[in-house]
Order: structure tokens, then C-alpha cells, then sequence
């Protein structure tokens, strides 16, 4: 091919060609690839082999035993359960303190506004690992937080109940209370989203008609910020439920949930294609949520 | 109305607690003379002193700081292209496939990103004898790809906020298509580059999970050493580590947002002047 030749072949498709193809291929390399391999050795059989796995041999090329003991064995119908729960609960918590905050954030001046929202997304930006971190500090028996709310619980009810300090850490409260404050962010933005597009005229003409304020919030405001509200809920249930960093760190190891039963399983317990089909498993629970969240997302934004 | 107001005034207020109360605690007691770290001894600025004086905290922060330097580099780059990709070209074979690729690391639990990742590596030792350790290599290229979505997604959404005519424009005056991107695409959706790179610099010095199954024997990086710590308790120097830690990526983020914002209103400012000047 001429130097011209090319040079016009380069215009008219290699450009193009260009700049689809190298991230095209890098994904499909290092992100697909592996994930068919993953997809692969959920059915392969565990050997005692390095890399601990085979597929074939005296069982049969296609092995569904993972599957069988994710259905059968209780410890992982009971992570699955947690997982599912754990996520739910602060999905739902993020929403009952999220929705409040992200209202307020619409009703404050515009300068306080653009401050506000800087400070709500700014710990998205600090380490996630140290926002853990510093609710374990917060949670231990010693720690002045904990001391706090031990003195107003002995306070508040009978002196046989009164306790030395409160078992927070290793809980599965700990988990859905630190969950709630890493995702809270991801609540607030797409509520405040939703909620900053409502015309305030509604408002006005629903308390002219004669609406109280709580009925103008539940037959005006809450009905249009619906797209947001799920949302916002499918943004903090989708990462709360494959969370691994926080049930490790403040959560019960007797309860684990799926990320660490993963984990454990492919790191300490080598079986690799017991460790692949929870994956995919927990995958296969996500596209439901993520199917809602894209179809939602889709309408608040053509709600524009 | 009046009174609904006041209910969410405190609610956010209690809300900015929440979310500042336990940053606070954890620099206050960064402070603390005390070897426990949670009950409070006195004043005292040691732990900074021996956390600065700590050789494996400083190769780790390097060892993070190039990983975090030479994947949002790439990252940039390539996520760029697939946003310019997604938005511009609408019709070639395979989108479909492509924009799942794009989508499907956002979603992704991490735990199985790092796994798969993990797998890909040794079975790719296994046969064909590359990558022959892991370690600094294997853990950016599996940064790259899990951030460089992120930097798709927002380029994406400036590209399809743009206005095209430009672009049509060069392109009719003569200019050849990567011209066009080089004078035109580019310096246009610069702020939501710089945005993309900064996401994708953060996403890859935070990183844990991922990390931490890509990584390799001496291969340390700033979060695993700090991971490998704090799952045995809370400790002073960790506190005093995490409070450089905030305070400079705070720091880092408010420069950052006041330096766009400005930017952002001199362009808008100059594009008035532009279009009065022409009137």
C-alpha cells in the first residue's frame, strides 16, 4: 500500500478502527476473557492439583456439583440470605436519611448549596478503606462513641439491663451501619438529582388547592422522585450485597456474607470452582436489581 | 412549610455529622500520647513522627502513588477512546457487546474482579509463561481495566452534552478525522478528562480488594499495608497515617474543584464574549 494509499485508508477506517478497537480489545482481553474463565471453572472439578482444578476426567466434562452444594449446603443459602438482607436494610436506611438530606440540600441557598454538596461528596473521595476504619475506632468498647451511647442506654432503661459498654464490632449491625455511611453519597446524589428537577410551582398549586404540607410531600414530591429513589436504592444495594472490605473488617465471622465466603473459599479453602459458582451465582442475583436500576435510570434521565 | 423546613435543616445537619464525626475523631486522636488508641492520653504529635520515619510506609506510598500515576495515565487514555467511541460512532459491529463491556466493571463486586483477574494471571503464566511474577505489572494492568470505565462514563456523558457542529465544521473546512480530534474533541471535553483521570487516579490509590489479589510476593502497596494492619485493631500510627491521608486528598479535591469551576466559568465567559463579538 502508497504512503497515500494508506494515509486515506487511515482517514476513512483505520481512525475509526483506531479508537474502537484498542479499548475494545483490552476489555475483551482483561476484563471478559477472565470472566469466561471464571464462568468456565464454576464447572470444572477440584483436584488436588496446581492450579487446583481439572476439567474431565473421571467426572463428567460438565461438573454441577458447586451449584448442587450452593443450593443444598445451609452455610450458603444463610450467606446468601445475609448478604441479600445486610444490603437491603441499608438500602433502606441510606433512603429514610438520604431522602430527607437530599430534600434539605434543594431547599438551601444556592452558595450553600454548591458548599454542601462538595462536603457530601468529598468522602467519596477519601480512602474507603479509612472510612471503615475510623468507625472501628468509633465502635470499640473503649472509645468515647461507645461510652456515650453506653451512658444514655444505662440511663434510659432498668439498672438490671445496664451494661458495661455496647458489642458493637463483629456484628451485622456493624456491617449495616458502616455500609449506610460509606454509601450514603450514592443515595443523596441521585435523589437530589431528581428532587432539584421538580417545579416548585407544583407545590405552590397543590397548597392553594388546599394541601397540607405532608399531603403535598406524599401526592406531589414523593411520587416524581420515584426514579431516583430506585435508583439510589439499587446504587447502594448493589455494591452492599458482593461487599467484601467491611464484613471483614467490623462484621461477624460466624455470619459471613458473600464476598468474604468468595474470598475465603478460593484463598483459604483452595477450591477454586467452589469459589467460581458463588461468583457467578451472586453475579446471576445482580442482574435483576441492575436491570431495575438501568431501566429507571434511563427514565429519570429522559424526564429531563 | 415553614415548619417542614426546620425538620430538614436538622435532619441535615445530623446527616453532616454522621458523615464528619468520624473523620474527626480519628485526627483528634492522632494526637494522642496514648498507646491505646482509643483512650486519650495527652497531646502528641509521635506517631508522626514514626510514621514518617517508617521506611515500609514510604515504599508502599511510592509503590501506590506510581501504580495510581501510570494507570490513570492509561486509563485516561483508553476509557477516552471508548467514550469517544460510544458517543460519536453509534452504528459498528459489535457495539452491543462493547457497551456491556463498559457497563459491566461498574457493576461488578470487586471480590470477583480480583479473582477472575487472579485466575487470568496464573493460568496465563501457566501457558504462555508471562506474567512471571505478579506484582507491580499485574496490578496495574487489573487497575487499568477496572478504572478506566469510570473515566468512559464521564467522558461519555460530556461527549454526548457537546455540541457536534464544531466537529462538522472542521471537518468540512478540510481537517482530517484524528485532526478533528486532536483540535477539536479533545480540548472541548478536556475538564471531564481531568475529571476521569483524577477519578481513576483516586479509584487505583484507594484500591484494596483488587490489590490485593493481583499483587504478588514484595509487592506492597499503600492500602494493602494498611489492610494488613488495621484487621488486627485499631492503632495510633494508622490514625496519624489516615489523617495525611484525608487531609491531602481533601485538600487535593476542594483545589481541584475550585480550579475546574473557575475554568469552567472563563470558558462559558469567553464563549459570550465570542458569540457577542460576532453579532
Amino acid at each position: 500500500m502508497s504512503t497515500e494509499g494508506f494515509s486515506r485508508w487511515f482517514d476513512r477506517k483505520g481512525w475509526v478502527g483506531l479508537v474502537i478497537g484498542l479499548p475494545y480489545v483490552w476489555l475483551v482481553v482483561l476484563f471478559l476473557l477472565p470472566f469466561l474463565i471464571v464462568l468456565a471453572m464454576s464447572v470444572a472439578t477440584n483436584t488436588p492439583t496446581a492450579p487446583p482444578f481439572s476439567f474431565g476426567g473421571e467426572h463428567p466434562w460438565i461438573n454441577l456439583g458447586a451449584y448442587e452444594r450452593i443450593a443444598t449446603d445451609g452455610l450458603y443459602v444463610r450467606a446468601f440470605l445475609t448478604s441479600i438482607f445486610n444490603a437491603f436494610v441499608s438500602a433502606m436506611l441510606c433512603l429514610l436519611i438520604g431522602y430527607p438530606m437530599a430534600l434539605g440540600l434543594t431547599r438551601v441557598s444556592k452558595s450553600w448549596r454548591n458548599i454542601l454538596l462538595m462536603l457530601v461528596i468529598l468522602p467519596f473521595w477519601t480512602s474507603f478503606l479509612l472510612r471503615v476504619y475510623a468507625w472501628m475506632g468509633l465502635m470499640g468498647k473503649n472509645s468515647w462513641f461507645n461510652g456515650l451511647l453506653t451512658d444514655a442506654w444505662n440511663f434510659l432503661v432498668p439498672i438490671d439491663w445496664a451494661v458495661k459498654s455496647i458489642p458493637m464490632m463483629n456484628s451485622n449491625f456493624a456491617v449495616v451501619l458502616v455500609m449506610v455511611y460509606t454509601y450514603l453519597p450514592f443515595m443523596i446524589l441521585p435523589l437530589y438529582a431528581s428532587l432539584e428537577r421538580l417545579d416548585p410551582n407544583l407545590d405552590e398549586a397543590a397548597m392553594d388547592l388546599g394541601s397540607r404540607p405532608a399531603q403535598v410531600f406524599r401526592d406531589v414530591t414523593l411520587p416524581q422522585s420515584l426514579p431516583g429513589i430506585i435508583a439510589g436504592g439499587m446504587l447502594v444495594f448493589i455494591p452492599a450485597a458482593g461487599e467484601l472490605v467491611i464484613p471483614t473488617l467490623v462484621g461477624n465471622a460466624s455470619q459471613p456474607m458473600i464476598g468474604r465466603l468468595i474470598s475465603d473459599e478460593f484463598s483459604q479453602a483452595r477450591d477454586w470452582p467452589m469459589a467460581a459458582a458463588i461468583a457467578v451465582a451472586l453475579l446471576v442475583l445482580m442482574v435483576v436489581p441492575t436491570m431495575i436500576y438501568s431501566h429507571y435510570q434511563a427514565k429519570a434521565e429522559g424526564s429531563k | 412549610m415553614k415548619r417542614r423546613s426546620t425538620f430538614l435543616m436538622i435532619v441535615l445537619g445530623f446527616g453532616f455529622a454522621f458523615f464528619y464525626i468520624p473523620i474527626l475523631s480519628m485526627i483528634v486522636y492522632s494526637f494522642n500520647a496514648s498507646r491505646l488508641a482509643t483512650v486519650w492520653g495527652g497531646f502528641s504529635t509521635k506517631w508522626y513522627v514514626s510514621l514518617l520515619s517508617n521506611d515500609k510506609v514510604i515504599d508502599a506510598l511510592f509503590l501506590s502513588l506510581k501504580i495510581a500515576v501510570i494507570s490513570a495515565t492509561v486509563a485516561t487514555i483508553l476509557g477516552t477512546m471508548a467514550g469517544i467511541a460510544l458517543a460519536r460512532f453509534t452504528k459498528f459491529r459489535g457495539r452491543v457487546l462493547f457497551s456491556g463491556l463498559v457497563t459491566a466493571p461498574l457493576i461488578m463486586p470487586e471480590v470477583i474482579t480480583g479473582i477472575s483477574s487472579l485466575i487470568f494471571f496464573i493460568l496465563m503464566a501457566d501457558w504462555v509463561g508471562w506474567p512471571g511474577a505478579r506484582g507491580f505489572s499485574t496490578i496495574t494492568l487489573a487497575h487499568i481495566t477496572f478504572s478506566m470505565v469510570f473515566v468512559t462514563t464521564i467522558v461519555q456523558a460530556r461527549m454526548i452534552q457537546s455540541d457536534r457542529a464544531i466537529e462538522e465544521a472542521a471537518m468540512d473546512l478540510g481537517s482530517r478525522p484524528w485532526q478533528v480530534m486532536f483540535d477539536i474533541t479533545l480540548p472541548v471535553i478536556s475538564p471531564a478528562i481531568m475529571s476521569g483521570w483524577l477519578l481513576a487516579f483516586t479509584i487505583s490509590l484507594d484500591d484494596v480488594v483488587i490489590t490485593s489479589f493481583t499483587t504478588g510476593p514484595g509487592s506492597t502497596t499503600l492500602p494493602l499495608l494498611i489492610w494488613s494492619k488495621v484487621k488486627l485493631g485499631v492503632t495510633p500510627d494508622i490514625n496519624a497515617l489516615a489523617t495525611l491521608m484525608v487531609l491531602t486528598v481533601g485538600a487535593g479535591v476542594v483545589a481541584a474543584g475550585i480550579i475546574m469551576t473557575r475554568a469552567e466559568r472563563r470558558r462559558l465567559a469567553d464563549e459570550r464574549m465570542a458569540f457577542r463579538n460576532n453579532d
